[in-house]
């Protein structure tokens, strides 16, 4: 049996639905925000979607001067860090993502612990990635 | 999760009688084969009793990714055609930077299952034919390519947001990341195979050295603490990590000989057994149960420990796996050194130095000796096979006979980490 629990429709989801869609397991209550088809901790198959608030408190971050190719291509570098970091999402489970609307040049004035909130302004057509900004 | 706390043996014991390594550095007219033989070279000529290359029944060379540095897959055959050692099986193993830790392991247990008596294990990178942010795109797809990597995140970035977790959370700061690389390559001057043979001190007086025969304004530095803190010098590669955290882009191979301890005396006098392996494994930082420890060092450590019957008390030396100087304060926690946040304290008072009560990277570290990913985890096991063996030379820890030594290898940001411990036993 094929699952739609992947990556292609977690991005689909984000990019065209303008939604973070994670899973739950139906057997166990686990919530992931990547779609995967099997459950890490039951290990059932029983997934389910499960839409996420958007609403996460930001728990570390950095600011990359050596970014990557995808980055050096929508501008970031040296001059203009990119920051990224892990949020912890208010139904509990954390990820990876962007984070916009702060100044990476200034990290001392990024504050972990700070509320964040899904962004969905500037979500890539071609490699759609996860942000947040400051709520 | 519960087996792996399981009190394992190996079904009969493994010793260490030689141990190879090329030099550490930049070679662009080398390929990662030659770079293999080059260690080989260097252990068939430092083996006590010589050594028949017939001898060899079996091995296995970890290698992270010929296939993007250097458009080249299935390089295990390639090495054992250049060793001339066809048609002996041969197998690369690939666990990112931990690849040799796990090729080591392999051979471990080739040996203790009773099927081979003699065994190469090693490892290779040839990293430098690509361009630092081509480097920085191979190295990232060690962490997931779908959940991290999208983010921006870079593998200085997710060291990066471990260390500012660890200073939210400690009392941990900048300058203790700074003096876990001032130490480290202190070591590191010492060492005739390091890719960087000099102190911060030496590279600051340098640049001052240069900028004066230049005519240009002499920077101001006093002190290495001075040189590491100034953006000129030591620009930021993923805030809070800058240049000098960060374990260089380096070529390199590493390789021992793994035999039955029952055979190991037509070899050596003075052999090293691998009194304790382990490895475990991780998930991405963001789904870890900490955001300031690597869960695999902790379960890995564990196993070793228990299979070599030792407690942290017994540990003499350290090699860890400092890809970051961050990544150096953490292993030391969670192999049990320092409690949890103490790390840093330990750095300042200087107990991880050489003459430290918990001497940690007397090689130089990843830091200050290079880090060819691939060759990285065996590269450890061949500092502490010289230092257990008394003949480090000028970097020969202070304390006299040490007889028990650990090696911790990451691999990416903590998927894999393989830990071993090592312990001379006449
Ligand atoms: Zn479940």
């Amino acid at each position: 049996m094929t699952s739609e629990f992947n990556a292609a429709a977690f991005y689909k989801h984000l990019k065209e639905g303008k939604k973070l869609m994670g899973v739950k397991c139906q057997d166990c209550g686990h919530l992931s925000p990547e779609p995967r088809p099997m459950c890490p901790v039951c290990h059932g198959f029983n997934m389910e979607w499960r839409q996420f608030s958007g609403r996460a408190k930001l728990s570390t971050f950095t600011c990359i001067s050596i970014v990557s190719a995808a980055m050096a291509a929508k501008g970031y570098g040296r001059d203009n860090p990119c920051c990224a970091g892990i949020v912890t999402l208010e139904e509990g489970p954390r990820i990876s993502a962007r984070i916009n609307g702060v100044d990476g040049r200034n990290p001392q004035d990024i504050k972990t612990g700070m509320d964040v909130v899904l962004d969905l302004e500037d979500v890539d057509e071609e490699s759609p990635s996860l942000a947040f900004k400051p709520a | 999760m519960a087996t792996i706390n399981k009190k394992r043996q190996l079904g009969r014991p493994v010793s260490i009688v030689g141990a190879g390594l090329s030099q550490f550095g930049a070679f662009p007219e080398k390929d990662s084969r030659d770079l293999f033989v080059e260690a080989f070279q260097d252990m068939v000529q430092s083996m006590d009793k010589g050594f028949d290359i017939h001898d060899i029944e079996c091995a296995y060379v970890g290698n992270y990714s010929s296939d993007l540095f250097e458009h080249q897959g299935h390089t295990a055959p390639i090495v054992a055609d250049w060793l001339g050692i066809t048609p002996i099986p041969i197998t690369r193993i690939e666990n990112a930077c931990a690849s040799s830790g796990s090729a080591l392991r392999e051979g471990v247990m080739a040996i203790a299952s009773g099927m081979y008596d003699v065994v190469l294990v090693g490892g290779m990178e040839k990293m430098t034919n690509l361009p630092t942010d081509g480097v920085t795109d191979v190295l990232a797809s060690a962490a997931d390519g779908l959940y991290e990597v999208p983010s921006g995140l870079t593998f200085p970035g997710i060291f990066g947001a471990i260390a500012k977790a660890h200073m939210d959370r400690y009392e941990t700061n900048l300058d203790h990341l700074l003096k876990v690389g001032i130490k480290n390559h202190q070591n590191g001057a010492l060492n005739p195979k390091a890719q960087f043979q000099q102190t911060i001190t030496e590279m600051m007086e340098r640049r001052k050295a240069r900028a004066q025969e230049r005519g240009q304004e002499v920077p101001a530095w006093e002190t290495d603490l001075d040189f590491l803190r100034d953006d000129r010098s030591n620009p930021w590669i993923a805030w809070p990590l800058r240049l000098y955290d960060c374990a260089p882009i380096t070529d390199g191979a590493s390789c021992v000989l793994l035999v039955s301890a029952e055979i190991a005396d037509n070899f050596t006098d003075t052999p090293i057994s691998v009194a304790g392996i382990g490895q475990a494994t991780g998930k991405p930082l963001h789904d870890s149960e900490e955001l300031t420890s690597l869960s695999a060092a902790k379960a890995a450590s564990q196993q070793a420990y228990d299979m070599a019957g030792i407690t942290v008390a017994d540990i003499d030396l350290a090699e860890v796996h400092d890809c970051f100087t961050i990544a150096e304060i953490v292993a030391s926690e969670d192999l049990g050194f320092f409690a949890p946040g103490e790390g840093p304290r330990a750095v300042d008072e200087g107990r991880t130095a050489r003459d430290g009560d918990h001497p940690i990277n007397t090689s130089g570290g990843l830091k200050a000796k290079g880090h060819p990913v691939g060759a990285s985890g065996v590269g450890q096991v061949i500092e502490i096979y010289h230092q257990l063996r008394g003949e480090a030379g000028e970097r020969q820890m202070k304390k006299a006979n040490p007889s028990v030594g650990i090696t911790h290898n990451v691999g990416g940001t903590g998927g894999t980490c393989v830990v071993n411990v090592l312990r001379r036993e006449s």
